[in-house]
């Protein structure tokens, strides 16, 4: 496994565990992702496809077994060390963009070299320039994001994940809110960035269309992976 | 974007004017707040400042006196008394015992500024058909216009004490129809009576001061009240006007003298500013709860508003205490400006009272004393007042689950 960049062993998630309340959301889960691979994840509602994808992306804690990222295992880091490595190494596209309202799509989209570096640099504002340009978005750059549509909202949401050039893209039905153009669209500026970027996505999706147009696609039902093509 | 700003200075601020309404109103409540402290804290400060310097420019810090004469109760044997109401001695005019040597022995205390000897007295003071009562008072020059600033009075002539000399009020001069450079006829019942040139003219901006009060030499009071080398008063200056009490209290021990205190002279006063001085402090802690209360409870709102937004910046590796800093710094925002603009508030709030509110001749109520200090220290108590507001919601909104604000 030399070329993987994301392995999970044994990964359980029980949510509220020893209360009455606890649910066990994802059983033994056992995956590894290279590096550059395109992975569809789908499964019905509530088999654990986003609790997998948010422990994935160090948002959240496995109740047990070993999730390495680029080899390293995250499993005593601290919170502050969770939050560099996560900042450095992955970037998150959610269904609902979730574009900080108070700031330009530019001022968005250089907000995870901002909070890294902790000032604003030229180099980033660059870096920013370049990435909104390239999600085809440069007359808009300086707009609120209230002021967009929801596809070009995603496109920013896509240039933000990718502004710290993250190894790992983690987007989590990016398109569900989206009408059929736009799904197209969104979905094809993913793989031009997987393909020239070489950076590895897991796309949680209920598109089967789209499932198909990924390298492999993981099927997850009741908290455990049934089906891996 | 400033390039100098730290993220979460930018993220502040932004935040802070993307709510506009919300930023708005907290800003009016804390200004109104810091105005009100600001306002009564110059008054308070101005009205007590000005009683002070006229209490202290017009009387001694410590006045020395003989001490009270007694009736002793005449008894013919051992426990036989043979009147047994004693009536109250009238207080004849006496001197200090030895006040030459308390004198040399205050002069040599560090705390003392001036010792002043005085001799005072009832007079009558007459020209032409006119006659009037006055008080008058011996000094010398040279040391009791250290303690009472009788030049500072002088309206017309000059504060000079020849032998000859007097100084009356402007009262006291147009009740006899006398000018400057006129002579007065001064008696006593006593001994005798001198005339005198009227050399200035007082005003002690009080009625009674200035139908009454009248300077002569020392010499010439104790030669007109019959008390040849004796003083009926030693008025003291000290440096430490507030330890004036406890340097009395050393004098009278140490002496059989009276002494009295201008801290005691004006204990009303003194009461009363120690109940204004705690009621305005009550009203500043009052005020300044209000405020931080204010602005906690926007802030609280903010932070439920925004937990998307500090769900996406924590997935974006914001650490949890760049989000703390993220809100402690929109509460020392909102106070640091509410002070300014407060401040701004309370400034011309005073500056237009002091110029509607007047007395009835039309001159100032009283100097209008605004310390810049007072606005530093303001700007800095609201600032700090703010974070500490600002730290409940800024530990709730570090302490925001990225998973559960996302999931929304
Ligand atoms: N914080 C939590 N506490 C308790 N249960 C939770 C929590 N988060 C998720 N769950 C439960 O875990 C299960 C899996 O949720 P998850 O969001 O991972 O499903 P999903 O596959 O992403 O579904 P969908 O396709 O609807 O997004 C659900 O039953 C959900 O109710
Ligand atoms: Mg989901």
């Amino acid at each position: 496994m030399a070329n993987s960049i994301l392995d999970l062993n044994h990964i359980n998630k029980v949510y509220n565990l020893g209360e009455p309340s606890e649910v066990a959301v994802l059983h033994d889960i056992n995956l590894s992702i290279t590096k550059g691979e395109f992975v569809a994840i789908i499964g019905p509602s509530g088999s654990g496809k986003s609790t997998l994808l948010n422990i994935i992306g160090l948002l959240d804690r496995p109740t047990s077994g070993q999730l390495r990222i680029n080899g390293t295992d995250t499993k005593g880091l601290e919170d502050a060390e969770l939050t560099r490595l996560r900042g450095h190494t992955i970037g998150f596209v959610f269904q609902y963009h979730y574009l900080i309202s108070a700031f330009t799509a530019l001022e968005n989209v250089m907000m995870p070299l901002l909070v890294d570096h902790g000032f604003p640099t030229d180099k980033a504002e660059q870096r920013a320039v370049e990435l909104i340009e390239r999600v085809g978005l440069t007359k808009v750059g300086h707009n609120r994001s209230n002021n967009m549509s929801g596809g070009q909202q995603q496109r920013v949401a896509i240039a933000r994940a990718l502004a710290m050039n993250p190894d790992i893209l983690l987007a989590d039905e990016p398109t569900g809110n989206l009408d059929t153009e736009s799904t197209k669209s969104i979905f094809s500026l993913m793989r031009e960035v997987n393909r020239t970027n070489g950076t590895s996505i897991l796309l949680i999706t209920h598109n089967m269309d789209l499932a198909q147009q990924c390298d492999r696609i993981i099927k997850v039902v009741d908290g455990r992976i049934v089906v891996e093509q | 974007m400033k390039r100098w700003l730290p993220f979460e200075w930018i993220a502040a601020t932004r935040f802070l004017l993307d709510g506009k309404l919300q930023t708005l109103f907290i800003m009016v409540g804390i200004s109104i707040g810091v105005g009100v402290i600001v306002f009564m804290s110059a008054m308070l400060t101005g009205l007590q400042a000005n009683f002070i310097k006229r209490v202290l420019t017009s009387s001694a810090h410590i006045q020395i006196l003989p001490p009270d004469q007694l009736a002793r109760p005449q008894r013919n044997g051992l426990g036989e008394t043979e009147d047994a109401i004693v009536q109250r001695p009238s207080q004849r005019l006496v001197s200090i015992d030895q006040w030459q040597k308390i004198r040399n022995q205050l002069e040599t205390m560090p705390e003392i500024a001036t010792v002043a000897p005085t001799a005072s007295g009832s007079a009558l003071a007459m020209r032409g058909d006119a006659s009037r009562a006055i008080t008058l008072t011996g000094v010398e020059p040279e040391t009791y216009f250290n303690v009472v600033r009788i030049p500072d009075y002088i309206v017309d002539g000059q504060a000079r004490l020849l032998s000859d000399d007097i100084l009356i009020g402007i009262e006291l001069a147009k009740d006899l129809g006398a000018n400057l450079g006129d002579k007065l006829n001064v008696t006593t019942s006593t001994s005798g009576a001198r005339v005198l040139t009227i050399v200035g003219l007082l005003d002690f901006g009080n009625k009674g001061a200035n139908a009454r009060n009248a300077y002569v030499s020392l010499r010439t009071a104790q030669s007109l009240l019959g008390m040849i080398g004796g003083v009926a008063t030693l008025d003291l200056s000290v440096k430490d006007i507030y330890a004036a009490d406890n340097i009395a209290d050393h004098i009278q021990s140490s002496n059989d003298v009276i002494a009295d205190s201008w801290i005691r002279t004006n204990a009303q006063f003194f009461t009363a500013i120690h109940a204004q001085n705690l009621t305005n402090m009550l009203i500043r802690l009052f005020v300044g709860l209000s405020v931080a209360f204010g602005i906690a409870a926007v802030l609280v709102v903010s932070v439920i508003q925004r937990s998307r937004d500090i769900g996406i910046l924590r997935a974006m590796g914001t650490s949890r205490g760049q989000i703390m800093r993220l809100f402690l710094i929109q509460g020392g925002l909102l106070g640091f400006f509410g002070s300014l603009v407060g401040s701004a508030i309370g400034g011309f709030a005073l500056i237009y009272w002091h110029a509607t509110a007047r007395q009835a001749d039309g001159s100032e109520l009283f100097p209008l004393i605004v310390d810049y200090q007072l606005f530093v220290w303001t700007a800095v108590l609201a600032t700090f007042t703010g974070l500490l507001a600002a730290m409940a919601p800024a530990l709730r909104a570090a302490k925001l689950d990225p998973v559960v604000a996302i999931r929304g």
